[in-house]
């Protein structure tokens, strides 16, 4: 059974149309690159799949099942920005947030949960930042602390929103390296990604997105000029064939 | 216990109830909803008075309840509908407040409750005021009202503190894992028309809102713990409180006044001083390590 199937799923923000008639299935066990320009719809797409806004028409399913019945299937890192980093709270509570859907409403974490956490935490080299306050961390390991967060979760697929924008390299190394790890162990990782010359050494599976699936595939077939073009219009004028076919 | 104790076990009560909610209305960035609910409570007041014939415990605490969950529906109904967060927050409190004040001055002549006494509180007045049953008398009934709120107050963030923490860190998160972020919205603004109201009669509805917001913004300047923020901000409510009547006492002003007074004394003396966040604290920082 696919991982994730979305069916005609169209999104409207006050009439206006941001994803409109996007069907694809994706394989279990890849790295699969969203990419598109801006407004092309991907976060969008990440939070209808995640049942955070209200969808026109359509449906998603995860292993079959809508969302709501799979919840402990999906672990997500949101964008760094979309949270408030001054919150007063350290690494390790944030890592332990990940943990909230196992330990249930109500009920306190246990000790094997913090204990999970510090693992995660080690994952991602960040064992020492454990009782750091989340504002004294770097982007790069803000970064990391949300990622350590979702690796919590323990899920079987992953949704990142733009996991490597504003980090170091020794990070992008680090997160990538990380994505590949959870692939070996047979997870499906759907990462929203801005930088077209990496997308060939990151990813398995492409989805080229701009409010419709312009192609959708394994990389090497998918990720062609003429689809990018199709993609991005006329805005990708700075990108020369060279940078896309090697 | 004598008059004086009465006086500051009910400010004390002020304090932790406000500084508790104040906590997380300030990390949500909502502390201008707690200026919206403590006005609109009014008119639950009013409105429970006319049915009930009582300016007590329960029917006012009913009505309050009603009347700030109604308050809460509205501003996020119409902040949904397109209006911009702080013009609905205007809108909806300013009316239903408006409404009360009609009220009050339609029926004045039937309910003891006048506006300057909404708005200002007096606490010099709270002992008096008795709960008596069977001829004994237990104290006054605004600190059996207040220590009501705090047990439900206290419950409410004991059981679901996770939940809080998370729904104010990262709302989208909290959905994504289930938790019913919208109900503990409500359940906070619950929280927070309760301990409005019964801080009412001590300090009103404009010093309650001081009262929530200025220790809690103290607290959020010396810890960078949730626990901890929660503990400090009651503690700095309690010494406003206690500092306020000190004051108030000495100079023969407003009590409320001069423990609003006081939260902001703490408050300024904190953004200078305090050793993480403060400004020379800031700038001391800056001179040990001139690299960055």
């Amino acid at each position: 059974m696919k991982p994730l199937t979305v069916n005609q799923l169209t999104v409207a923000y006050q009439r206006q149309a941001v994803l409109e008639d996007v069907s694809f299935s994706v394989p279990e066990g890849k790295l699969i690159g969203i990419i598109g320009p801006n407004g092309a719809g991907k976060s969008t797409l990440m939070k209808a799949i995640l049942d955070l806004i209200p969808r026109v028409k359509g449906d998603i399913s995860i292993y079959g099942k809508p969302y709501k019945q799979q919840r402990h299937l999906v672990g997500y890192v949101p964008q760094r920005g979309s949270v408030d980093w001054d919150f007063p709270t350290n690494a390790l509570d944030v890592v332990l947030m990940g943990r909230y859907g196992h330990i249930g409403l109500w009920k306190r974490p246990r000790k094997e949960d913090v204990a999970v956490a510090m693992q995660c935490l080690e994952k991602v080299g960040m064992t020492s930042y454990a009782k750091r306050q989340i504002s004294q961390l770097s982007g790069g390991q803000q970064q990391r602390v949300f990622l350590a967060r979702a690796l919590a979760q323990d899920a079987s697929i992953y949704l990142m929103d733009e996991p490597f924008v504003g980090v170091d390299a020794a990070t992008e190394k680090a997160i990538i390296e990380l994505l590949n790890e959870l692939k070996a162990k047979g997870k499906t990782v759907l990462v929203v990604h801005h930088d077209l010359q990496t997308v060939r050494d990151y990813f398995d599976w492409v989805l080229l997105l701009n409010k419709q699936v312009i192609a959708a595939g394994p990389t090497e077939e998918v990720f062609t000029y003429e689809n990018l073009q199709k993609t991005y219009g006329g805005k990708l004028a700075f990108l020369s064939p060279q940078h896309v076919v090697r | 216990m004598s008059y004086t104790a009465w006086i500051l076990l009910t400010g004390a009560l002020v304090g932790v109830n406000c500084g508790l909610v104040g906590t997380f209305l300030v990390l949500r960035k909502m502390a201008m909803l707690s200026d919206a609910i403590s006005h609109s409570v009014l008119l639950g007041i009013v409105g429970a008075y006319l049915v009930s014939h009582q300016l007590q415990g329960p029917s006012m605490l009913i009505g309050a309840l009603i009347v700030g969950l109604l308050t809460a529906f509205f501003v996020q109904f119409l902040h949904q509908s397109g209006v911009q967060a702080d013009a609905a927050i205007g809108v909806v409190f300013t009316a239903l407040f408006a409404v009360g004040v009609i009220l009050i001055s339609l029926f004045a002549d039937r309910v003891h409750l006048d506006v300057e006494h909404a708005l200002m509180g007096e606490i010099a007045f709270v002992p008096w005021d008795v709960l008596e049953i069977n001829g004994v008398t237990l104290g006054p009934k605004a600190v059996w009202l207040l220590g009501f709120v705090l047990i439900v107050n206290l419950f409410v963030i004991i059981v679901g503190y996770k939940e809080l923490k998370i729904s104010s860190f990262d709302p989208e998160m909290a959905m994504t894992l289930g938790i019913p972020v919208l109900f503990i919205h409500y359940v906070l603004m619950g929280m927070l028309s309760l301990t409005t109201v019964a801080s009412f009669d001590s300090v009103g509805a404009i010093l309650v809102v001081a009262m929530l917001i200025v220790p809690s913004a103290t607290a959020y300047l010396w810890t960078d713990r949730l626990s901890i923020m929660l503990v400090l901000s009651a503690l700095f409510g309690v010494l406003s409180s206690f500092i306020g009547y000190i004051f108030a006492a000495w100079l023969n002003v407003s009590i409320s006044g001069s423990m609003a007074v006081a939260s902001g004394v703490l408050f300024t003396l904190t953004f200078f001083f305090s050793p993480k966040h403060g400004l020379i604290g800031k700038w001391l920082q800056k001179r040990q390590s001139p690299t960055c």
